[in-house]
Formats: C-alpha cells, sequence, structure tokens
C-alpha cells in the first residue's frame, strides 16, 4: 500500500499518494486541467500556487509541477494573475534610466519589504532586480532577473503593485538589443549568404546521390 | 535521495571517472549505429505501427495513437455549424501560441496582414518554452551553411528534404540576428563572439544558448514582441476543424472554447498551422519532455481537410529524460550537460558510448544498455543510466554548472541532488515529432492557402533531427510561413465556407468500415485517477 497524505486543495480535503506533486495531486483527485497547467516542467510559470502547512504562519508559494504534497498542505493555485504590461516599440526605446520611468514608474514606490524575494517560485532576488531596474542597471537586472518564469506570484504578493517579470522583461530586451555587444562574426556571415557564397556549394550538395553524401557524411572531420 | 543500491552503484561510477575523463569513447560506425537503430530503437518496433485506411496517406504506417486520432470523430459531427456567423475575420488566422506561431504572426503583421492567434493555453504554453539546450546556426569562421547541411542530412538519414533544409541552413544566421535584435540573451564573450558548443551529431561547435533556458528566453520575447504590436491572442481557444472554402482552399477554423465549450467561427483568408508535437500521446507508453498541449491536433485538423503527411512514422526520444526522482519522469535532461562533457556510464561505472552521438543512436544505446545488457541501474520506474555530471566542473572548472546549466541544477536541487556532486539517472522520453504535415519550401502544404511551421511540418530534420535545429526550425519557417501568408492573403478571393470535407472524411471511415469512438483533436492528455487506472 503506498503512503498516502491528506491534502486540502482549495479548502476541500483529499488523500492522494505522498510521493505526488501538487499537480499530480490535482489530477489524482480527478481534476481535469485546463489552467493552471503549461510545461509541467518548471518554465512555463502557469501553475504558480500558494499553500500553507496547518497551523504553520508562514504562507509559502510553489509551482504546482515542481514540489511534492505534505501531509495537511492547504492548496489555491493561481492560474492567472493580472500583471501590468506596458506596451513599447523595442526598435525606438533606448536603455536609458528615464524608460523605466516612463514605463514602470511604481517601481519607485518600493517599500522594501522583500515580499517579492522570499514569494519567488524560482528563489530569485527579486527586490535586487528591481533595485537595478531603479538606478538604470538594466544588464544587472537582467541577469538577476534571468531564471524567472512570469509566473507572477511576486506581483501577488506585492504592497506597490510593481509587476516585476515585466519589469525584469524590458530589463532584459534592452540589454539583449543595445547594452550586450553585437556579433562581427554573424553579421559577416549574413553578409557572405546574401552574396551567394555558399550557394554553389550548397547547390551541389543537393544533388549528389546519397552514397556520395554518405561518404562525405561519415569522414567528415569533427571539430574537438 | 538515492536508494543504497544507487548510492553502491555511485561508488563505482565515482572510481572510474578519473580514467574516464583522459579518454573520448569511440564512435561508432555506420553499420554499428544501423544495426543498432534496427534492433533497438522504438521506431522499429512494427507492432505499435497501424496502417491507415483512408485519407491522403492511405497505406502508409503511423503510430497506434496516431492512426486512431487521425482515422477519429470530429467534435463537430453532429453539431448544426452556421458558418454564415462569422465570429472573428482575418487575413491571416495562426492555429498554435508557440514559438513557430508568434514568429508567423509577428510576420505577417509586418507583412501589413490583420492577423490573430488563437491557442487552446496559453501564449508561450509550448514546447520552445522548455527548449534548454540551443539553437545552431554556422556563423563561425571555421563552419559553413554547407557543413550544416551535412551534418543535418546525416543525422537525419538522408531523407529531409533538401529545398527545406537548404532554408534552414541559409537562414539561420539571419535568424539568429533577428532574435537578437528582439533582445534576446544569447551567450556572448565580452568582445560580442557567440559562445557555441557541440551537440550531438554536429561536426562544427555551432549551439547558441541563451543559458540552459535557450527556449525559454526566445519564447518569452515573441510573445512580448506579439503583445506589443498588438496582435490579438484567442487564448484558452482550440480549433477543432479547419473550413474550406467551396474550391477547396483553406478558409479559416470552427474554434472551441477550452473552458465554456462554446463553438466560434474563425474565417481568414489564409491559415497557418503552428500546432506543435505529440508528445502527450504518449507513444508506446513512454514518458515525454513535452508541454500540455502536446497532442498532434494540427496533424489531425490538416489530414481532415486533405493535407498529406510526411514521416509521420519516425518520433524523438530523447536520449536523456530524467528517470529519477519519480516526481520528474521523462522531464528533460538538456543535452547541454553532455555537450559540456559528462558522459553515459552504466551501472558499473563503465562509459559504454560516446555521449555525443545523434539522439536516435544514444536512445537505441541506452535502451540496449538497461534492456539487453542489464546494465542499468534499477528505478521505480524501470531503469536508467548515469548521465556523469560531476564531469563538467572538473573538465571546465568550478561554478560551470551555475552559470550554464542554472535550470538542471534547479530542477534536481529540488529533490535534494546535486548535480555538481553526484550522477543523474537518464532514460530515454518522447521528445519530438520528426514527421508532420509536408510542406514546401514556402511552407504551403498539399491544401491551397494552407501552411504550416514548426514541429508539426514535417521533412526539414528527414526521420531524425539534431539537438538546436527545432529552436532553429520555429523561427526559420514560421517567419516564412508568416510572410508568404501575408503576401499570399492579398490576392485571396475567398468563396462560401464549408465543412463538407469532415462529413466526407466520416463518410469514407464508414465505407472503411472503421468503427471509432475516438474523438480528435485530442486537445489535452487525460491524467484524471478514473482514467488513468
Amino acid at each position: 500500500m503506498e503512503q498516502m497524505v491528506n491534502v486540502f486543495l482549495m479548502g476541500k480535503k483529499y488523500s492522494v499518494p505522498a510521493n505526488l506533486t501538487i499537480m499530480g495531486a490535482m489530477e489524482y483527485a480527478g481534476y481535469q486541467l485546463i489552467r493552471g497547467c503549461g510545461c509541467r516542467n518548471g518554465f512555463c510559470g502557469a501553475c504558480a500556487t500558494i499553500y500553507r502547512i496547518k497551523d504553520d504562519r508562514e504562507l509559502k508559494v510553489c509551482l504546482a509541477c515542481q514540489t511534492k504534497v505534505q501531509e495537511n498542505m492547504y492548496i489555491a493555485t493561481l492560474p492567472f494573475f493580472p500583471l501590468v504590461k506596458q506596451i513599447y516599440n523595442i526598435n525606438e526605446i533606448r536603455p536609458t534610466e528615464q524608460i523605466m520611468m516612463q514605463l514602470y514608474p511604481e517601481i519607485y514606490r518600493c517599500i522594501g519589504c522583500n515580499a517579492c524575494t522570499k514569494s519567488c517560485t524560482q528563489e530569485l532576488n527579486v527586490m535586487q532586480y528591481i533595485a537595478f531596474a531603479q538606478r538604470g542597471e538594466y544588464e544587472k537586472c537582467a541577469e538577476e532577473s534571468f531564471d524567472c518564469v512570469m509566473c507572477g506570484v511576486c506581483s501577488s504578493r506585492c504592497p506597490a503593485g510593481i509587476s516585476h517579470p515585466q519589469v525584469a522583461l524590458l530589463a532584459r530586451r534592452l540589454t539583449g538589443k543595445y547594452l550586450r555587444p553585437g556579433s562581427e562574426h554573424l553579421e559577416k556571415r549574413i553578409c557572405e549568404i546574401e552574396n551567394g557564397n555558399f550557394k554553389e556549394l550548397l547547390e551541389g550538395l543537393m544533388q549528389k546521390p546519397v552514397e556520395e553524401l554518405k561518404e562525405l557524411y561519415n569522414n567528415r572531420e569533427i571539430e574537438k | 535521495m538515492y536508494t543504497q543500491e544507487m548510492l553502491d552503484s555511485i561508488r563505482k561510477v565515482e572510481a572510474t571517472r578519473q580514467e574516464r575523463l583522459g579518454h573520448e569513447p569511440r564512435r561508432m560506425t555506420e553499420s554499428e549505429k544501423n544495426e543498432l537503430l534496427y534492433k533497438y530503437h522504438p521506431d522499429y518496433r512494427q507492432d505499435n505501427f497501424s496502417v491507415l485506411k483512408i485519407g491522403p496517406n492511405k497505406g502508409d504506417k503511423v503510430p497506434d495513437e496516431l492512426a486512431d486520432l487521425l482515422q477519429g470523430n470530429s467534435r463537430i459531427k453532429d453539431e448544426e455549424m452556421d458558418l454564415s456567423k462569422v465570429d472573428y475575420d482575418v487575413d491571416v488566422l495562426v492555429i498554435g501560441g508557440g514559438g513557430a506561431g508568434a514568429s508567423a504572426a509577428i510576420e505577417a503583421h509586418e507583412g501589413g496582414a490583420n492577423v490573430m492567434i488563437v491557442t487552446k493555453l496559453r501564449i508561450g504554453d509550448a514546447n520552445t518554452m522548455m527548449a534548454e539546450g540551443g539553437i545552431q546556426a554556422a556563423d563561425k569562421e571555421n563552419d559553413s551553411p554547407a557543413i550544416h547541411y551535412l551534418d543535418a542530412l546525416g543525422g537525419g538519414h538522408y531523407a529531409n528534404k533538401p529545398e527545406l533544409l537548404y532554408k534552414l541552413v541559409t537562414e539561420a544566421p539571419s535568424a539568429i540576428k533577428w532574435l537578437n535584435d528582439l533582445g534576446v540573451m544569447f551567450d556572448k564573450a565580452p568582445d560580442g563572439t557567440m559562445i557555441t558548443t557541440h551537440g550531438g551529431g554536429t561536426s562544427r561547435k555551432r549551439m547558441h544558448a541563451a543559458k540552459d533556458y535557450s527556449g525559454a528566453e526566445i519564447m518569452r520575447v515573441l510573445r512580448d514582441e506579439v503583445i506589443n504590436r498588438g496582435i490579438p491572442v484567442i487564448d484558452f481557444t482550440s480549433a477543432v476543424e479547419l473550413i474550406l472554402d467551396d474550391e477547396g482552399k483553406a478558409a479559416g477554423a470552427v474554434l472551441m472554447n477550452m473552458e465554456t465549450k462554446e463553438y466560434m467561427v474563425a474565417r481568414a483568408k489564409t491559415v497557418i498551422i503552428a500546432t506543435g508535437g505529440a508528445g502527450r500521446l504518449h507513444y508506446q507508453g513512454f514518458p515525454t519532455s513535452n508541454h500540455y498541449g502536446a497532442t498532434a491536433d494540427g496533424l489531425i485538423l490538416g489530414y481532415r481537410a486533405g493535407a498529406k503527411l510526411l514521416y509521420a512514422d519516425t518520433l524523438q526520444y530523447h536520449p536523456t529524460g530524467a528517470a529519477y526522482p519519480e516526481q520528474i519522469f521523462g522531464a528533460l535532461v538538456t543535452e547541454k550537460v553532455r555537450s559540456l562533457g559528462a558522459m553515459l556510464v552504466n551501472v558499473n561505472g563503465e562509459a559504454f558510448m560516446h555521449p555525443l552521438e545523434t539522439r536516435d543512436v544514444s536512445a537505441a544505446s541506452i535502451i540496449r544498455e538497461c534492456d539487453d545488457r542489464k546494465k542499468g541501474v534499477s528505478t521505480p520506474s524501470g531503469s536508467g543510466v548515469w548521465l556523469d555530471t560531476p564531469m563538467i566542473e572538473i573538465i571546465h572548472g568550478e561554478g560551470t554548472i551555475e552559470k550554464r546549466i542554472p535550470g538542471m541544477l534547479r530542477m534536481y536541487s529540488k529533490y535534494g541532488i546535486d548535480i555538481r556532486k553526484v550522477p543523474i539517472l537518464v532514460y530515454p522520453t518522447l521528445h519530438y515529432q520528426n514527421g508532420g504535415l509536408e510542406i514546401n519550401a514556402e511552407c504551403l502544404t498539399t491544401v491551397e492557402n494552407l501552411y504550416a511551421a514548426g514541429e508539426v511540418a514535417g521533412g526539414i530534420h528527414g526521420r531524425n533531427r539534431l539537438m538546436g535545429n527545432s529552436l532553429l526550425d520555429v523561427i526559420v519557417f514560421g517567419r516564412n510561413a508568416g510572410k508568404n501568408a501575408a503576401k499570399r492573403c492579398k490576392e485571396v478571393k475567398l468563396g462560401r465556407l464549408t465543412l463538407d470535407h469532415v462529413s466526407r472524411f466520416s463518410k469514407e471511415m464508414e465505407a472503411a468500415g472503421i468503427k471509432s469512438s475516438c474523438i480528435s483533436p485530442k486537445l489535452l492528455p487525460i491524467y484524471t485517477r478514473r482514467h488513468d487506472k
């Protein structure tokens, strides 16, 4: 007999196998998920979940697909959270300090409570990356926030109404587009292709019989 | 976290590690690979395939689970649909909100078309989001699109459609630049040089990455760009049938609200299917690394409307799915772990193969090691072999794992496993649909005005895809589909909308003696206990 635990899904009690994830437990209980389930591997942020272990004061957060059930776990899912996403044209904006002020001025209302960091399902230092954004240090904000899955739990806990994941996304796009150096070898190769440098070689390959291609493939030099 | 038996085996892995470090295992010869694939790769287990009795691919074999859906009943079989009541009227309808769908929508918008995305979950709930390892492009001095071409062709068993592969490799560098200019943060050296590594079957280091969140980084930027452009995204809404016009050209789709089950009609001058793969069909009982919605819907929609499939019988089993702990059974362990030097090692600590063979060969080799040679490590769900992750930091220095594969570090640390210190257990997991709807170089299927892009399309990768060519394919062909559909819609004069092809298909089923209780497209897998047992 497998070991069972009691969990409370939206307050209702179910007995489920102890080795299941919260998502697995919901399905075991009979929920056919539509919302609150995406990649099932911790990348998409669809299954943000808030829980409390009975008699524990601390409210915990997690991704339902990545977290094992525990005895007396009270579970509420957060399949959608209304983040504020400002519209901008990435080609027109620049990585200036003012751009954050224009698009996400609420970040300057941060009161330093650190609830965002405490609630991050990816264990990121959210308040720190918001601080970087406030100072216009977008590269640092981008690095610090890189593993964000945009589940929105941080924003649900924020007394200042900041949409942290959207601030971070803007910082990352500014970093990727404007702050990181361009790649000379990439530009060069694109030019070469546009000039038709590889056309003949490729068309030659496309017409070769399979036996000849096999010969080429099996004897090709492999970079160490 | 590991059992005593596992811990005992880890000691053997540790004992051989030093010796293995200095010695690269031999790569297999062509005949060794062929024999291995024939005997152990799931694609060759004939008793798990059925021959299609009707439709454009009548006489071809496909996996049993797919055959049931392709020859299943339409959801609207008994519905009275009023096609004159149009809920959405657009130039370009994109079905699917993953990497290919988003790229297509952006380019269609750029091309001046009135474009709309429908997706049965949220935009970004897609395999693109989960692609960890990277994206290929031959942009280094010692590399060329021709070498990229040859690598992909040999890896694909020479079955790739040449004109598609030509497009893939020649448009790869510009795809990288497009993403970079949208703000994707690729791993770069301080001077801007892209940091590139090997993938299984590559002969040059051309794997570009954004840590091990490559797909997530690309997807969240594309999603943001779709929203910035004001492209409507109708989420939690699936397409359940294509609509054709009276000349048999694609002209829209019947949509269904996933929550309220309400039906709606979308009329469009061109339709792009970008619905992704099929891992959630769990072919041959395999676990999958795929996202929740990977149920082959696009193949069903297209097939019923008369679109031909290509290589629908070839699937990719990613060699390194998590075999343990159970909570992450089947989850992807990125190939980048092997690119960075981790070896595949059996229960006795022996490196039984070169870690960077192509995916099909690697998967077959692991299956042989576990099933036939009995040199796997037992797990609650079967068995697995070791992926010796501590080698990475011995080779590249301390801190490499946190810097280059933070997602992997995090996934395992949640279960008390520090991959810097101990190896992990892996076994093949259903990962990718190599085939799909047949397309030409314009991304057109065999149905007029019906385009396909991304994993749902077939032919680009032949019978086996290399790592890093899928993220590339969704961008290159997604963009092409969007551009071409936008151009085409300017010349389209829509005729009368019809669903006659759906009733015709149903009659064909009857005539062929197919009695099916299956309703398709499947839309979502069913994991509730009631159905599980």
